[in-house]
């Protein structure tokens, strides 16, 4: 995920702090009332989150709902706030009733007892409204819930048609193809690229192996397993190890100013993203509006239909409320109700989770892809191929292991270096599960 | 010129050609260092401004333009970006402004009153454990305030005073320097025997304080209010670690805070640039107006017995 390095060492610095300081009082103290409050005696609570214009979603719910008054913090996105929550959580006081958690961190949010599980609360009805693989993120393949999906993030592959259409490219629909495609923009001028390998974005990285397979951790009871290393993730390493080796493909990190503008002006040709990128690319490159397509990303064998996911939250309620049924009350309307979700779509920009609700909103298209009117159809139907992925508890051991060795990669440029670094990431990432108490297998 | 030759012309009677040579050679050698040394600070000075100049031309550029036009050729829009900042939600941008300064006014002025206080207690009155309590203060000086913020943040947890203004308020109040500076010129720039008139008089010591001390002091608080004003309003880590709800954050953390939207959401870079830009101006305001007293009170606390 994108941040300062200011906030990465921030995060840091609090990340070991937490683990100096001792002076814990965890063991949630949930009085746990039930109460729902009245008009004239509120429950009051509050939330944490990052996603634009939520604080108008939460508005909506506070002018229709007078018992419950929810006061929503918005925060820095991605791991400061968990970072904050952690804090919060070891001080004894100061955390929110609800947070939202990126999907691969609430493995993480689960063993240090910050969110709770919320099962017997949520109607199988709420549940129902999302697809498998979206849900298995919050139940983390048991029986519990540890919260209720907010957004998600399948993956496809965006490209300028225009480019395509003057160079007579087709649309890769396999990665060989998509290689041989690299090729040729690269050749037909060599400023432009069909994409990069990106050692900043674990999230993305992690998503494509998804695709080929992988699932970088698996549980089992109480012991974990660490699978970073495995035949599909060698499989993605080698291919985009291979494609920067030739120089096809670029070797610069995304979301740096330099990628901005090669998107901007038109170097960057291709992008594989998820179903989020029309809103970077609006702010990123608004004059490229209308020149982008979107499609399925390639698939390792011709015919099949996989993707993986690159981002998405869900919200949780965390082990400090003392008013868990409200809190889970609003949760369920923030995230499973027609007007939230609406509102998530119109105000937030967001592809909504619940694939039930967001139909209507959805149907409109999206602006910056006025030439594909049916972007959200294919979305929808692109979605329903995302394959299960399991994360572990030390997702952010894992993240900076990647984003050291593959860095290092990178710019060495060559293939083997991919691979070596992805053995790398699996040692790291296991021994640091190890150390931290974690029966491993 | 005479003012140079007149000191080697006092040297005695030196053959004038040589003289001549001498001061040719002098004179070559001055052009050639300041030469050299004028070029060093040019450099330095790019090097210094280049960045405020590339902020500057930046915040004229709209987001479609920042990084796709020539760099250090100017735009116009950076009205259009001041009135977008100013209505991201709601003017979020302004509150933050507001509450920076109320971080570091309020933050200094507490600060340097409470450095008055005991630097002058540290310098003037005589109590067991003077001593220890005034080295154990000049081990906080050495302490960065970075690492007291983890320790902080738990012991104003403890309180439920987190995530509030006061959890970026209190602990910038005690400032070790500052009480180490107040003491230093307390002790330099309050003559006892003042202090003896005034009890000789029969005022109370807050009041010798108050109207004796503190003017006597005045310049060396100054020195700490601005030292702590400057030191607060470039605070990141403190206000970063102990606030949650971005309402109350100041300029540094809000600005942060635009460019880490997650990977969903693109950088408001041109939100950014020009917030960044804008919040410059009131410390060089501050700076322009109150730089004499920097100066002279640095100077001064140091020279004096």
């Amino acid at each position: 995920m994108r941040r300062t390095i200011r906030a990465a060492v921030g995060a840091g610095v609090l990340a070991a702090a937490l683990v100096m300081t001792g002076c814990s009082s965890s063991g949630s103290s949930n009085s746990n009332d039930g109460s729902l409050g009245t008009a004239d005696k509120p429950v009051k609570l509050t939330f944490w989150g990052w996603a634009p214009n939520m604080d108008k979603v939460v508005d909506t719910w506070n002018s229709t709902h007078k018992n419950i008054q929810v006061t929503y913090v918005k925060t820095d996105a991605g791991d400061p706030a968990v970072t904050k929550l952690l804090t919060a959580i070891k001080a004894g006081s100061g955390a929110p009733d609800l947070m939202q958690a990126e999907y691969q961190k609430i493995p993480t949010l689960v063993s240090a007892d910050a969110i709770i599980d919320i099962k017997k609360d949520v109607s199988a009805e709420t549940t129902s409204k999302f697809s498998d693989g979206v849900l298995s993120s919050v139940t983390l393949g048991s029986d519990a819930l540890y919260g209720i999906p907010q957004d998600s993030g399948p993956m496809m592959f965006y490209y300028r048609a225009d480019v395509f259409k003057k160079l007579g490219l087709s649309v890769p629909t396999t990665w060989a193809e998509y290689a041989d495609v690299a090729k040729k923009v690269h050749e037909a001028d060599p400023k432009n690229y069909l994409g990069t390998f990106s050692s900043a974005d674990a999230g993305e990285f992690a998503g494509l192996t998804q695709q080929a397979g992988a699932s970088w951790w698996g549980s089992d009871g109480d012991s974990w397993s660490v699978d970073i290393d495995s035949a599909s993730t060698k499989k993605v390493a080698s291919f985009w190890g291979g494609l920067v080796e030739d120089g096809v493909i670029d070797n610069q990190p995304q979301y740096t100013p330099e990628w901005n503008k090669g998107l901007a002006a038109g170097t960057q040709v291709g992008w594989v993203s998820a179903v989020w990128a029309p809103g970077v690319l609006a702010g990123n490159a608004p004059k490229t509006a209308g020149k982008w397509k979107m499609a399925p990303l390639p698939q390792w064998t011709a015919g099949e239909q996989a993707t993986g996911n690159w981002g998405g939250s869900a919200v949780a309620v965390t082990s400090q409320s003392k008013n868990v049924k409200a809190a889970v009350q609003f949760n369920t309307w923030l995230n499973t109700s027609k007007t939230a979700v609406s509102q998530m779509v119109t105000d937030g920009g967001l592809y909504p989770a619940d694939t039930v609700d967001s139909k209507a909103a959805l149907a409109t298209g999206n602006g910056f892809f006025k030439n594909q009117p049916d972007f959200y159809t294919q979305a929808a139907k692109i979605a329903e191929t995302v394959k299960p992925f399991t994360y572990g508890p030390n997702v952010n051991v894992a993240y900076s292991a990647f984003n050291d060795q593959f860095g290092k990669a990178a710019q060495a440029k060559s293939q083997q270096a991919f691979l070596d670094a992805a053995a790398q990431m699996q040692k790291i990432t296991v021994a640091d599960l190890k150390n931290s108490g974690f029966t491993v297998k | 010129m005479s003012t140079v030759t007149k000191p080697l012309g006092s040297r005695g009677s030196m053959a004038r050609p040589q003289l001549a040579k001498n001061r040719s050679g002098r004179i070559g050698a001055n052009d050639k260092t300041s030469y050299t040394s004028t070029i060093i600070l040019l450099l330095g000075a790019l090097y210094c401004l280049l960045p405020l100049a590339w902020v500057l031309m930046a915040s004229t550029k709209s987001g479609g333009d920042l990084f796709t036009s020539n760099t250090f050729v100017p735009s116009r829009h950076l009205f259009d970006n001041i009135v977008e900042l100013t209505q991201y939600r709601g003017g979020l941008y302004w509150r933050w402004m507001l509450n920076t300064a109320l971080y570091a006014g309020v933050g200094a002025f507490l600060s340097a009153a409470v450095s008055a206080f005991a630097g002058f207690a540290l310098a003037k009155y005589s109590f067991k454990g003077k001593q220890a309590t005034f080295m154990v203060l000049l081990a906080g000086v050495l302490v960065p305030g970075v690492i007291l913020a983890i320790p902080q943040y738990f012991l104003l947890a403890q309180v439920g005073l987190t995530n509030t203004y006061w959890a970026v308020l209190l602990p910038q109040i005690i400032s070790p320097y500052g009480i180490y500076l107040a003491r230093i010129y307390a002790g330099a720039s309050v003559p006892n025997e003042i202090i003896e008139a005034g009890r000789t008089d029969g005022a109370s010591d807050l009041r010798i304080f108050l109207r004796l001390a503190v003017p006597m002091m005045a310049p060396g608080l100054v020195t700490v209010f601005l030292f702590q004003f400057v030191g607060i309003w470039n605070n990141f880590m403190l206000p970063y670690i102990m606030l949650g709800d971005d309402r109350l954050y100041p300029i540094t953390v809000g600005l942060n805070g635009l460019l880490n939207q997650g990977s969903t959401v693109p950088a408001l870079y041109s939100l950014v640039i020009t917030g960044a830009l804008l919040s410059i101006i009131p410390l060089v305001v501050l700076f322009l107006v109150l730089q004499r007293f920097w100066k002279v009170d640095l100077g001064a606390g140091a020279v004096k017995s």
